[in-house]
């Protein structure tokens, strides 16, 4: 079984008025089947309103599922003695940067979450400086966090996760509220604990050019998982992403503009360069 | 009908250990129904600046003229020129806060000293304008998605019919379709009613393809002020300050390195289109 398992997951809002009749259901989660392998990095689109964070929110088991089962490392998050070993497996980093720095600076931040896991003082240091290294905080372990930009901001939130030492690190649209730097920032970090410490990333966007380097791609709407697979399947298909509110990059746009018009490029590309090369290819062959 | 800031600094918490010049010297003249993008990396001044231009802050030098008063004479009317040059705030629907969406959106026009008449006629021509069903009018606005409480912000500022409309990141936090139909709306209503719209944003590719005009800030300064394709010419100047040109204008340059005689100035996706497919006939 994946670090991350989910079979039938049902979840609905229910609005009660005063005497506690049912005003509303909303179904946010509608039968989502899914499968995270150990290491891998996933991307979860999905529209605003798509159920994308309210999926989120159960992998941290912070809701659990009205009808079906999710298995975090194994446990099924339904049972209440679970949830200990399922929030220490995976870490939730969320939007606002403002709303989850709590200390006045920056290493005690990060130092939070292992203290309150009861992590021995000189252990919880060592994780606090190696957290700080691996987003490339180091230098700013004794600014106060509110001298600092949002991409900065994001990056301690990651690294108290980190210093928490979960297998899986759940993010919930980190870069929504950044500029474009703060953007590559807080990717490059996450990107930099996959691929050194072989932490899990379940990372839930709607830039589709940050779930471009995904191994695999999940694309949510109504409550539904309606697309999955590797990055240049999902993006091969730009009608089928704009019809759930979605957009391909503007390199992948244009080669398929471009396919629509006639020219002979392949599928599914991805990068700048992909197409600069294709294009390069399709122009040799026709001055020929 | 224009605003001309002529030489205008300002300075956060001035004879402070914090003093931050924010704003240095810069002259600019924003004409009749223009459509102005603001680009800047965060911290170059840009909210700043459009704060200086309803006078919510006050310049520490520098003159601002509205249709040729210098609003910082005494007996300028400040309130009225907040009403005329209609400020939309990042992230709007946290302003939100009235009982059903149609009193929200008659706050503005109330507030001006409008009739109960006169300011529902107006919220319900800016609530119809931003798109919002009528089936809603009278719901919470708190009950609405993302993109309809922005719309019902937007429709706020637009009851009080400013002449001039400036919007700080309309589209943050949306989603794709969302950013589209926000600003393919400001884009109608620019055209429509004749009204200047100044859009701050960090889509490169957002502003590229709606605005006539790009303002970029550095450190508190103009330092280009032009046509998108004459702004994104100087691409490696933009990288410089934190910036960027719209990704396909990269895609134009990459291709005339491989020798491909395209059209380098191509700043949107239909533009580099026209230019490639040119290559092949």
């Amino acid at each position: 079984m994946g670090i991350v398992k989910a079979s039938k997951l049902v979840y609905e809002y229910i609005r009660r008025d005063e005497e506690g009749n049912v005003e509303s259901i909303q179904t946010a989660l509608d039968h989502v089947d899914l499968e995270v392998k150990a290491g891998d990095f996933i991307a979860v689109l999905g529209h605003n309103g798509s159920g994308k964070s309210t999926l989120a929110k159960h992998i941290n088991a912070l809701l659990v599922p009205g009808e079906g089962t999710l298995w975090v490392d194994g446990k099924d998050t339904n049972d209440r003695e679970n949830i200990r070993h399922v929030r220490r497996t995976a870490g939730m980093v969320f939007q606002n940067p403002d709303n989850q720095i709590i200390a006045n600076v920056v290493e005690e931040d990060v130092g939070f979450g292992p203290e309150n896991l009861g992590v021995p003082t000189e252990e919880i240091w060592k994780r606090v400086e190696e957290s700080l290294r691996s987003v490339g905080m180091l230098k700013f372990a004794k600014y106060s966090p509110n001298k600092l930009s949002g991409g900065q901001k994001q990056r301690i939130a990651i690294a108290g996760i980190m210093a928490m030492e979960p297998k899986c690190i759940v993010l919930d649209e980190p870069t929504a509220m950044l500029d474009p730097n703060g953007r590559k920032e807080v990717l490059s970090a996450v990107h930099e604990l996959n691929r050194k410490k072989g932490v899990t990333i379940i990372l839930i966007t709607h830039y589709m050019e940050e779930a471009a380097d995904a191994d695999y791609v999940y694309v949510m709407d109504a409550g539904k998982v309606v697309m999955e697979g590797i990055p240049r399947e999902i993006f091969s298909q730009p009608e089928k992403l704009k019809s759930h509110r979605l957009d391909v990059p503007q390199a992948t746009l244009l080669a398929h503009e471009l396919k629509k018009a006639g020219l002979p490029i392949s599928e599914g590309i991805l990068t700048r360069q992909e197409l600069a090369e294709e294009l390069e290819k399709c122009y040799v062959n026709y001055s020929k | 009908m224009s605003i001309i800031l002529n030489n205008v600094c300002y300075t956060y918490s001035p004879k402070t250990a914090y003093e931050m010049q924010a704003l240095k010297n810069v002259s600019l003249k924003i004409g009749d129904g223009e459509f102005i993008g603001i680009i800047g990396h965060t911290g170059s001044g840009k909210s700043t600046l459009i704060q200086h231009l309803n006078g919510l802050i006050k310049a520490s030098s520098g003159e601002i003229y509205f249709n040729g008063r210098d609003i910082y004479e005494e007996d300028f009317d400040l309130k009225e020129l907040r009403t005329r040059v209609g400020l939309v705030f990042q992230y709007p629907e946290h302003q939100l806060f009235e009982n059903t969406i149609f009193d929200d959106v008659c706050f503005g026009p109330m507030n001006q000293g409008f009739h109960k008449n006169e300011a529902g006629l107006r919220a319900f021509e800016a609530l119809r304008s931003v798109g919002l069903p009528e089936s809603l009018y009278y719901q919470s606005p708190f009950d609405l998605s993302g993109g309809q409480k922005r719309r019902v912000a937007i429709a706020g500022v637009l009851a009080m019919k400013p002449e001039v409309l400036v919007l700080d990141e309309p589209t943050a936090g949306l989603d794709p379709k969302g950013r589209d139909e926000i600003l393919d709306l400001i884009a109608g209503m620019q055209k429509s009613r004749d009204m200047t719209v100044i859009l701050v944003s960090h889509s490169m590719e957002d502003v590229a393809k709606y605005v006539e005009r790009i303002i970029v800030m550095d450190e508190g300064s103009v330092v280009f002020d032009d046509v998108p394709k004459e702004v994104f010419k100087h691409y490696k100047e933009l990288e410089r300050i934190g910036l960027a040109a719209p990704e396909v204008t990269y895609i134009m340059h990459d291709l005339r390195q491989r020798g491909l005689n395209v059209d380098t100035d191509a700043i949107t996706v239909e533009e580099a289109k026209q230019s490639i497919l040119k290559l092949f006939r």
